[in-house]
C-alpha cells in the first residue's frame, strides 16, 4: 500500500490544478458571454493571411 | 438630426491604463453574423484597443484611446454598421452584485472539487469497512478529508455563515442558521471521531451539502441576473439623459448622473422632461399622465415646476434643475414609498418560515436524542454526543433549502418567456395569494401612445396627406398620426409654429397640420366632436382653401384589455381601477372593462389609504400601476407589477415589471405563480416525508456516512426534479403575439 504515498498527493495535485484552471478562466472573463463563445470558434479571420471578408455596404477608412 | 449633440463621452468611464471603457445596449444583435461584423468594423477604427460583443446580453463593450478617438465617431460607426445603440448611465450601474455572483461561482468551484476528492478517499474506506481496511489507513485517509474539508469549509461556506450571523444579529431565523449550525457540529464532530480513530467520519456530507446548497443559490442568481440585464437595456433604450445648457450656450446630451441641481436644461417639444425644475423661460404644454395619471394637458410658463418623466408636448422650455425639496409632489412620493416598503419587509417568506418551524423541532429532537441515549440507555457521553450529532446531520437542511428556490429559478424562467421579468424571487408566493387585482389607468389598462378615433370619417387619401406631414411634427398626436398612416418621406421645408402646429408649402399651396385654431376650423365644429367623442384630443388639417378635416385621438386600451379582465373575475379575483384621472375618463374605461368598483381623482396618499382600506378587510392585492403617482401604492400592495413603460421609481418599486403592449401577463403572472406555490408546499412536505423518514434511524444511532451521503442527494434530487416538472406544463402560458411587441434584444 505505499504507493498511496505518491498516489494521494498526484490525485490532491491534480485536482487542485483544475480548481485553479477554472479559477483562472473566471476571472480571465471566459464565463461572461457562453451564447458568444461558441460562435466564436467558427471565426478565423484573426488568422494570419486571411483577410476578413468584404462587409456589405461598408466602405474602408 | 437633433438641435444638441449627445455627448457620448459623458457615459464612458476612464481606465487606469489611460484608456476609457464605454458599456452599450446595441439593438439589433439577432445572431454570431452581427457579432463579427460589429467586432471588426469597430477595431479597424484607429485608437480603438477593444470592441467585444456579449451575445447573451446584447451588449457591447468598448475600449478606446481617448487622445485618438472619441466615443461619438464610434457610435456613428456602429450606426452606418446598421446597429442602433444605447448608452448606459455609468452612475447608476452597481458592481456589487456582479462580485457576489463571482464569488458565489468561486466557493462553488472549491466545494465541488473538496467534495469530488473526499468522496474519492471516503469512497475507499466505505469499501475498506466493508472488506480489510486496516485502523492505521483509515486514519489516514480520514485526517487527508479533514485536510481538505477545513479550508474548503471555511471558504466555500462564508456565505451561509455570514447570511446566518447578519439574522441572529436581528434576532431572527432564516434557512441560513440551521445549515451553519449543521455544518459546522458536522465538522467538529467528524474532527473528534477521527482523533479517537473511529469507523465513521462524515467529511463528505459536509462537503457535499455546501456543494449542493451553492449550486442552488448560483441558478438561482444566474436567472435574476438575466432578467434584470434585459430590464437594464430596456431602461437604456429610453434615453435618460438631459439636454444640458452649458454656460457659454452650447447644449449637450449627458447621462441624467451628470446634472447637478442649478444646472440649466433644454427641454425640445415631444421630449420627456429629465429632470425635476422650475421653468426659466418658454411656454408650454406638458403631458403629466405618467406623473398623475391625468391625461389633460397642463400649461406651463417661467416659474412653473415641472416634473421628471412628463411630457413636453407645445414649445421649447429652459428649465433649471432642482433638488427635491420639501413640500413637492416628488418628495411626498418618496415618503410614502419609504414607510410603505418599510411595512412591506415585514413580510415573512415561505422559506424562512419553514425554517423557524424546522430549526427548532430537529435542534430539540437533538438534544432529546443525546439525553435519551446518555441517562436513560446509559452509553458514554462521546457515544450519545456522535449519535446525536448524526441526527443533525442526516436533517440538515438540504432539500429544504432547495425545495423553495428550486421552483423559484424554474418559474421565474417561464414567467420571463411570458413577458414577465420578477425582481424578487419571492414575489411568486406573494402573486399566488392575490385575491384582488388593482389597476391604474393611464399607460396601464391604456397605451402610452394615443389612438385614432372615428377613422371611417376621413377620407384615407387626406388623412395619408396629413400623415406625410405629421412626420416632420415632434407632437406626440403627430407622431401618432404618421404611425397609423404608415406615413414615409415627410416634405422637405416645413416651418413649425411652437405650441400651434406646422405648415408647409405644396404646388403653391399651404398645408397646415396642428390646432384646431390654427388651421381655422370654426368653433361649432370642435365643440360638436367633442360631443361626440368626450376627452378627445383634436388635430386639424387643411390645404389651401378647402375646407379644414378634424382628426380625434384619445388614449386607447390595451388589446387584450377587456379579455384579461375577464379572465382574472373567471379565476375568482376582484378587479377594481383607481386613478389619477378625470371622473368621466375613468368612468368609460370601466364601462367598457365592465369593472364596477373603481374611482378617480386620486393622489399617491389616496391610493395608499385605498389599498390599505382592502388589506384591513383582508384581501390580498395585487396593484398594476406605471405612473410616479403609482410608485407608493406599488410598495404598499402585496405585490406589484408596473409595464416597462413605466417611471423608473415605479418600476423599481414593483416586484415585477412585463413586456408588450399586452396586458396577458399579468394573468400569466398569477397563474404561473398559483401553480408554482403549490409545488413549494409539495416540495416542503416532500422535506417533511423524508426527515419522519430519516430522523427515527439517526435516533436509533444507525446512520453511517454512506446512508447520510445516499439520503442527502436523493432528496435534494427529488425537489429538483418536482421543481422541473413545472416546466411540462408550462408551454399554453407563452403567448406569440407578444413576441414582436418586445424590444428587439430581448430572447425569446
Amino acid at each position: 500500500m505505499d504507493v498511496l504515498i505518491f498516489l494521494i498527493p498526484i490525485a490532491l495535485g491534480l485536482g487542485l490544478l483544475g480548481l485553479f484552471a477554472f479559477m483562472w478562466s473566471l476571472k480571465s472573463g471566459q464565463f461572461e458571454d457562453l451564447e458568444g463563445a461558441r460562435w466564436r470558434i467558427l471565426d478565423d479571420s484573426d488568422l494570419p493571411g486571411r483577410e476578413p471578408p468584404s462587409e456589405s455596404g461598408e466602405k474602408k477608412i | 438630426m437633433t438641435a444638441a449633440e449627445r455627448d457620448w463621452n459623458a457615459f464612458a468611464a476612464p481606465k487606469a491604463d489611460g484608456t476609457v471603457h464605454m458599456d452599450l445596449a446595441v439593438e439589433g444583435i439577432t445572431c454570431a453574423a452581427c457579432m463579427s461584423t460589429i467586432e471588426r468594423g469597430i477595431r479597424t477604427m484607429p485608437g480603438v484597443t477593444e470592441a467585444r460583443v456579449n451575445l447573451t446580453t446584447r451588449r457591447l463593450a468598448l475600449e478606446w484611446k481617448p487622445a485618438e478617438t472619441e466615443a461619438g465617431a464610434l457610435v456613428r460607426r456602429l450606426e452606418r454598421l446598421g446597429y442602433r445603440a444605447h448608452p448606459f448611465d455609468p452612475g447608476r450601474r452597481s458592481a456589487e452584485e456582479e462580485a457576489e455572483a463571482k464569488e458565489l461561482l468561486r466557493c462553488m468551484a472549491v466545494a465541488g472539487f473538496g467534495a469530488m476528492n473526499i468522496m474519492l478517499l471516503s469512497v475507499s474506506v466505505w469499501a475498506g469497512n466493508a472488506s480489510d481496511i486496516d485502523a492505521p489507513t483509515r486514519d489516514l485517509f480520514h485526517w487527508i478529508s479533514a485536510l481538505i474539508a477545513l479550508p474548503v469549509v471555511a471558504y466555500s461556506g462564508r456565505p451561509f455563515f455570514r447570511s446566518a450571523a447578519r439574522a441572529l444579529r436581528a434576532l431572527r431565523t432564516n434557512m441560513d442558521v440551521p445549515i451553519s449550525i449543521g455544518v459546522v457540529l458536522t465538522l467538529g464532530l467528524s474532527l473528534f471521531e477521527t482523533m479517537r480513530s473511529a469507523e465513521h467520519a462524515f467529511f463528505d456530507s459536509v462537503v457535499m451539502l455546501l456543494f449542493f446548497l451553492l449550486t442552488g443559490r448560483f441558478l438561482d442568481y444566474n436567472m435574476r441576473r438575466r432578467t434584470r440585464s434585459v430590464a437594464e437595456n430596456v431602461a437604456a433604450l429610453r434615453v435618460e439623459s438631459a439636454a444640458r445648457i452649458l454656460p457659454d450656450g452650447s447644449i449637450r446630451d449627458v447621462p441624467l448622473s451628470k446634472v447637478d441641481p442649478g444646472d440649466l436644461v433644454l427641454v425640445r417639444p415631444g421630449e420627456r422632461v429629465s429632470v425635476d425644475g422650475v421653468v426659466e423661460d418658454g411656454a408650454s404644454d406638458i403631458d403629466q399622465s405618467l406623473v398623475t395619471g391625468e391625461t389633460t394637458l397642463v400649461a406651463v410658463g417661467p416659474g412653473t415646476r415641472v416634473y421628471a418623466g412628463t411630457l413636453n408636448v407645445g414649445g421649447l422650455l429652459r428649465v433649471r434643475v432642482t433638488a427635491a425639496t420639501e413640500g413637492t409632489l416628488l418628495d411626498e412620493v418618496n415618503t410614502l414609498l419609504e414607510t410603505a416598503a418599510q411595512a412591506k419587509s415585514k413580510y415573512m417568506r415561505l422559506a424562512d418560515r419553514a425554517a423557524s418551524a424546522y430549526a427548532p423541532v430537529v435542534h430539540a429532537s437533538a438534544l432529546v436524542t443525546f439525553l435519551g441515549w446518555w441517562l436513560i440507555a446509559g452509553s458514554p457521553v462521546a457515544e450519545s454526543l456522535v449519535i446525536a450529532v448524526s441526527v443533525l446531520i442526516i436533517t440538515c437542511p438540504c432539500a429544504l433549502a432547495l425545495a423553495i428556490p428550486a421552483v423559484q429559478v424554474v418559474t421565474s424562467g417561464i414567467l420571463f418567456k411570458a413577458g414577465v421579468l420578477l425582481h424578487s424571487g419571492d414575489a411568486i408566493e406573494r402573486l399566488a395569494a392575490v385575491d384582488t387585482v388593482v389597476f391604474d389607468k393611464t399607460g396601464t389598462l391604456t397605451l402610452p401612445e394615443p389612438r385614432l378615433l372615428d377613422r371611417d370619417a376621413v377620407d384615407p387619401e387626406r388623412l395619408a396627406r396629413a400623415g406625410r406631414l405629421a412626420r416632420a411634427s415632434r407632437h406626440p398626436l403627430g407622431q401618432a398620426l404618421a404611425e397609423i398612416t404608415r406615413a414615409v418621406a415627410p416634405p422637405l421645408e416645413v416651418r413649425e409654429e411652437p405650441g400651434r402646429g406646422i405648415e408647409t408649402t405644396v404646388d403653391g399651396r399651404v398645408e397646415r397640420l396642428g390646432s384646431p385654431a390654427f388651421c381655422g376650423v370654426d368653433a361649432a365644429a370642435v365643440e360638436a366632436l367633442l360631443a361626440r367623442f368626450p376627452g378627445a384630443s383634436l388635430v386639424a388639417h387643411r390645404e389651401g382653401d378647402d375646407a379644414p378635416i378634424l382628426v380625434a385621438f384619445e388614449q386607447g386600451l390595451r388589446r387584450d384589455a377587456r379579455e384579461v379582465v375577464d379572465r382574472l373575475k373567471a379565476m375568482g379575483l376582484a378587479v377594481a381601477i383607481l386613478s389619477g384621472d378625470r371622473e368621466a375618463a375613468v368612468a368609460e374605461v370601466a364601462t367598457t372593462l365592465g369593472v364596477s368598483d373603481w374611482a378617480a381623482h386620486l393622489g399617491p396618499t389616496d391610493k395608499i389609504a385605498r389599498l390599505e382600506a382592502l388589506k384591513a378587510a383582508g384581501r390580498r392585492v395585487l396593484m398594476v400601476g406605471d405612473g410616479l403617482n403609482d410608485a407608493p401604492a406599488l410598495a404598499a400592495a402585496h405585490v406589484s407589477l408596473s409595464p416597462v413603460t413605466a417611471v423608473h421609481l415605479s418600476q423599481a418599486a414593483a416586484d415585477a415589471v412585463f413586456l408588450g403592449d399586452r396586458l396577458a401577463p399579468v394573468v400569466a403572472a398569477v397563474t404561473v405563480s398559483r401553480r408554482a406555490r403549490a409545488a413549494m408546499i409539495q416540495n416542503l412536505w416532500l422535506s417533511v416525508i423524508y426527515n419522519l423518514i430519516a430522523v427515527p434511524v439517526a435516533v436509533a444511532g444507525l446512520v453511517t456516512p454512506l446512508i447520510a451521503a445516499l439520503a442527502m442527494s436523493g432528496s435534494s434530487v427529488l425537489v429538483t426534479l418536482n421543481a422541473l416538472r413545472l416546466r411540462l406544463g408550462a408551454a399554453p402560458v407563452a403567448d406569440p403575439g407578444d413576441a414582436e411587441a418586445a424590444p428587439a434584444f430581448v430572447r425569446s
